[in-house]
């Protein structure tokens, strides 16, 4: 059952508001970051490569794009 | 098993980690996504409120979550540093690097919403009790493994010397978990145990264990993100790493 009469007693929490909902809130940021930026880096990492591929591509005017099934181990 | 060492062998090498893993992202990030909604939400509004602490209590439900992944992360660092050392496996060195950050931002959220919990309840922020100043030398390890990543232009030597500091750092973990019993402090014992009964009432400790499964599936989720862009960035002159811009490029 839900704890508050109102929307404002849950905000509020009997005076301990602030304290609950700012280690929630920075909490939360923090947690966010923590899933952005790997994605960030990720796509960031594959645009780099992607650059670099282009460069060397229209370098040896040899386009194997679509190639991608031959996959090998390094 | 050697189905299994055939298992371990092929999550070892970096590009079957990286194919396998994409696969469970969406699964392990849906699960922590629910668990935590749902954890927060009946945390924050179906829980009773503590007959003494009143509505700070509710801090718990991060908290708590968050020191046990701290801990837990702790861990995982340590052992990944000590295989990388002796089996010399690239990945574990990734999963070590990796961890770090993840484990000093959880380190930081138990620290700061235990300073928020301690201003209504004891009157004060910070005080240097035993269990909340081994949190902050746990703090100040994972921020020296991160700093040794960046110490070194030799990405071997940085390796080496950041998982014998996580190994060293293990000393401080059975202190942090045994502070409140070995010392006089201030912080509250242990409400949750393993064994035997907890102290909590099961209406308050149910979305705490929702919350801590939810904090494990994103520990989960986001140490593998991390560790699958330190495997693009350390593999990317491999072939597959180069076939997989291409395939991204052509929109795949």
């Amino acid at each position: 059952m839900f704890q508050f009469d109102s929307l404002n007693a849950f905000i509020d929490m009997a005076g301990h508001g602030a304290y609950v909902w700012v280690s929630y809130g920075v909490s939360l940021a923090i947690m966010i970051y923590l899933v952005v930026k790997p994605v960030a880096r990720i796509n960031q990492q594959l645009h780099t490569l992607k650059r670099q591929r282009g460069r060397n591509i229209r370098g040896t005017a040899e386009n194997s794009a679509g190639d991608n099934s031959a996959a090998a181990d390094v | 098993m050697a189905s299994f060492s055939q298992w371990f062998h092929r999550l070892g090498s970096p590009k079957s980690f990286y194919e396998l893993t994409g696969k469970w992202l969406p699964w392990l990030g849906g699960l922590a996504f629910v668990l935590l909604a749902t954890g927060t939400v009946w945390g924050l509004g179906f829980a009773p409120q503590d007959a003494k602490q009143g509505n700070s209590f509710r801090i718990i439900y991060i908290h708590v979550p968050a020191a046990f992944l701290a801990l837990a992360g702790y861990y995982v660092m340590a052992i990944a540093g000590a295989i990388g050392l002796i089996w010399r496996m690239k990945l574990s060195h990734m999963v070590m690097k990796s961890a770090a950050p993840i484990g000093a931002a959880l380190t930081f959220i138990s620290l700061f919403t235990g300073a928020l919990w301690g201003k209504p309840t004891w009157g004060a922020y910070w005080v240097w009790d035993a269990r909340i100043t081994s949190m902050l030398v746990l703090f100040f390890l994972y921020l020296g493994v991160i700093a040794l990543q960046y110490a070194y232009t030799n990405g071997d030597a940085a390796n080496k010397a950041s998982a014998v500091l996580a190994l060293v750092g293990t000393v401080n973990i059975p202190i942090i978990y045994k502070s409140v019993d070995w010392w006089y402090t201030l912080h509250q014992p242990a409400s949750l145990k393993l064994t035997g009964g907890s102290t909590m009432h099961p209406d308050m400790l149910q979305p705490l264990l929702v919350m801590i499964a939810g904090f494990y599936c994103f520990y989960a989720l986001v140490l593998i993100m991390y560790t699958r862009a330190e495997i693009l960035y350390r593999e990317r002159r491999t072939r597959w790493v180069q076939e997989l811009a291409g395939i991204a490029e052509t929109g795949g």
